[in-house]
């Protein structure tokens, strides 16, 4: 018999629509866990437990193997680059990554990008043939264009509701977010029939696209 | 940077403890001698290499090798790994020896790596390379002594993943025929471990449904010998059957080992394609997130020193197992200890020279100009050692009137 299999989950956004994902494929995960504190919630009739974790560090617990299996958004993937399997793709939290500025953005000599995903943003401006300054923010980084920090911004858009309300517009877009399932290097080959279980139940469950 | 604290060291690289010392020796001397047993003998080479010779050659990126300059301007490199330096000797210095040569080795080796814990910039790799022989049975011998190698380092709960680099090749050689392009951005997906990446480029490339489908079941090609019958269904590729026909017979082989049990055949697992040119293998144990050897074939690698050759072999991650054993206590060397006057001070060292003679116990003389105080400080314990300012001893010999 496989030992537990133990999996990082992001708290937040995310949270609710992947234990709705994982309910549905037959797991039973409670779907209301924000208002408790409680960091590690043992399953043991589905011999898995779930770590509660902030959704940026997700992939470093599954890359250092301290849980076998984490759900995780494709911008913090891009962002982090880890060393892990990206075994589904699970449809969830869909967003994009996109390049937004004021209405009225020119090119200007220096560019300056504000963001939170530094490491996205410098290579999507190589690959451009760009240099551009990149600022690393942590938070509101509309903010950055009106005050004169960054002449434009990267960063997250799903209904693109805050930028209107901001005035900014979206420029291009860099690519499509969806929440992975991401496997340890070796929790995939020592716990490969349980990671495959649940691969095989939640697949079931995904729209066609993701299918094998 | 701010300038150093006195405590700091560059990063990546670690002090080990006497009581990890020891524990690190044992594994390495019990893997060595394990080698030594399979006909495996040791050889050392230097911590520097040029770079335009063993660091061009090695398997390593180069952004990830320590470079630096010689009196003359030359490129240097910290050896990153010590497969292309066992190539360089085996070309040159053992050139009249006949194949097949089996070398081991254990050695420092060094990588630039970026910053963060637990990745090393210094770390340990006790492995083995078997030198001018293509067989089967060479790639079989060199998974088997890996076996072998981490039962003798004590590693107990281990899976081996083997895999061979000429599969993927024919299939996607007989699938997407003279699409290089493709066929490389495929091999990059599964080298970065990205499987939803592999199967949107996949879909984005509108192939005929049934191509489509074998491409994307290949992720699925894991487990025992029956993997082989299936992959000879999925490509007649000559190459990928080449693969598949010497992967069985590694297979074959190694349950004739009786080792079979250790082994999953995967077909997923790539190691770096212009490196392996044929059988490739990792190693993973239970509670460690990060394998603990790898190894495969490289049949190009000494041609590069003008020798051309075919080659197998592996590498133990010899500090990654101290984390996986690591826990376990080790009984460091007992200790007596003579305390004595100055009166007594010849009795002292020639009793101490007995004792060392006498074998096993290592011995520590302190002369002592307080007897009260000394005697005060001396604690016995339950166990019946004693304990003299946090240092345990066996027994005490005391020579003071």
């Amino acid at each position: 018999m496989e030992d537990i299999l133990k999996v990082a989950m992001p708290k937040g956004r995310i949270y609710k629509q992947a234990a709705k994902l994982f309910h549905k494929a037959g797991l039973p995960i409670p779907e209301d866990l924000e208002e408790g504190r409680r960091l590690i919630i043992p399953v043991p009739e589905a011999r898995m437990e779930f770590i509660l974790a902030k959704p940026v560090d997700v992939p470093t617990y599954v890359e250092y193997g301290v849980a076998d299996i984490g759900v995780v958004g494709k911008d913090v993937l891009m962002e982090e680059n880890r060393n892990v399997y990206e075994l589904l793709d699970l449809g969830i939290a869909r967003c994009r990554m996109s390049v937004i500025g004021l209405p009225d953005w020119k090119p200007v000599i220096n560019p300056r990008v504000a963001t939170k995903y530094p490491n996205v943003a410098s290579q999507y401006f190589r690959e451009q043939g760009q240099q551009v300054e990149v600022i690393k923010l942590n938070g509101s980084i509309e903010l950055a264009p009106l005050i004169g920090l960054a002449d434009r911004i990267v960063d997250m858009v799903e209904t693109g509701q805050t930028l209107k309300e901001n005035g900014l517009v979206e420029q291009e877009e860099i690519f499509q977010i969806t929440s992975r399932l991401i496997a340890n290097r070796v929790s995939y080959r020592m716990k490969n029939d349980s990671i495959q279980r649940l691969c095989d139940m939640l697949q079931a469950v995904l729209p066609v696209a993701g299918k094998i | 940077m701010s300038k150093p604290k006195v405590f700091e060291k560059p990063v990546g690289v670690k002090d080990y403890l006497p009581e990890a010392v020891t524990k690190l020796r044992n594994i390495e001397f019990r893997v060595l001698a394990c080698m030594e047993r399979w006909g495996y003998t040791q050889i050392i080479t230097p911590t520097l290499e040029y770079y335009d010779t063993v660091g061009v050659a090695s398997s390593t990126e180069d952004k990830k090798l320590f470079k630096l300059l010689d009196r003359k301007g030359n490129t240097l490199v910290l050896r990153s790994e010590m497969t292309a330096p066992i190539a360089r000797v085996a070309s040159s210095l053992l050139r009249e020896y006949a194949f097949p040569l089996r070398l081991s080795y254990h050695s420092n080796v060094f990588r630039a790596i970026e910053e963060e814990a637990g990745r090393d910039s210094e770390f340990f790799q006790t492995g083995v390379e078997l030198i001018g022989d293509a067989s089967s049975e060479a790639d079989a011998e060199v998974v088997a002594l890996a076996i072998a190698s981490l039962q003798a380092a004590g590693v107990g709960t281990f899976k081996i993943a083997l895999g061979h680099v000429g599969f993927l090749n024919g299939l996607f050689q007989e699938t997407l025929e003279g699409r290089l392009g493709d066929q490389q951005t495929l091999k990059e997906h599964l080298l970065n471990r990205d499987y939803v990446g592999y199967r949107e480029a996949i879909q984005a490339l509108a192939l005929p449904e049934e191509v489509e489908r074998e491409l994307i079941g290949v992720l699925r090609l894991r487990g025992g010998d029956e993997i082989c019958a299936q992959a000879r269904m999925v490509s007649q590729h000559p190459i990928a059957q080449d693969a598949i026909r010497h992967l069985c017979e590694v297979w074959d082989v190694l349950k004739a080992y009786g080792v079979s049990e250790h082994v999953v055949i995967d077909l997923t697992m790539i190691g770096d394609f212009s490196y392996y040119t044929g059988m490739t293998f990792e190693g993973y144990a239970a509670e460690l997130g990060f394998p603990v050897c790898s190894g495969g074939r490289y049949d190009n690698l000494l041609s590069q020193f003008g020798r051309p050759a075919p080659a197998t072999g592996f590498a133990l991650k010899t500090n990654r197992i101290l984390e996986v054993i690591g826990k376990e206590t080790v009984d460091q060397p007992a200790r007596v200890l003579i305390a004595y006057d100055a009166e007594h001070r010849e009795e002292a060292l020639k009793r101490a020279i007995g004792t060392r003679e006498s074998g096993s116990a290592a011995v520590i003389t302190q002369l002592v100009t307080d007897k009260a105080a000394w005697t005060e400080a001396l604690h016995k314990r339950d166990d019946g050692q004693y304990e003299l300012q946090g240092a345990v001893y066996k027994e005490i010999i005391n020579l003071i009137r």
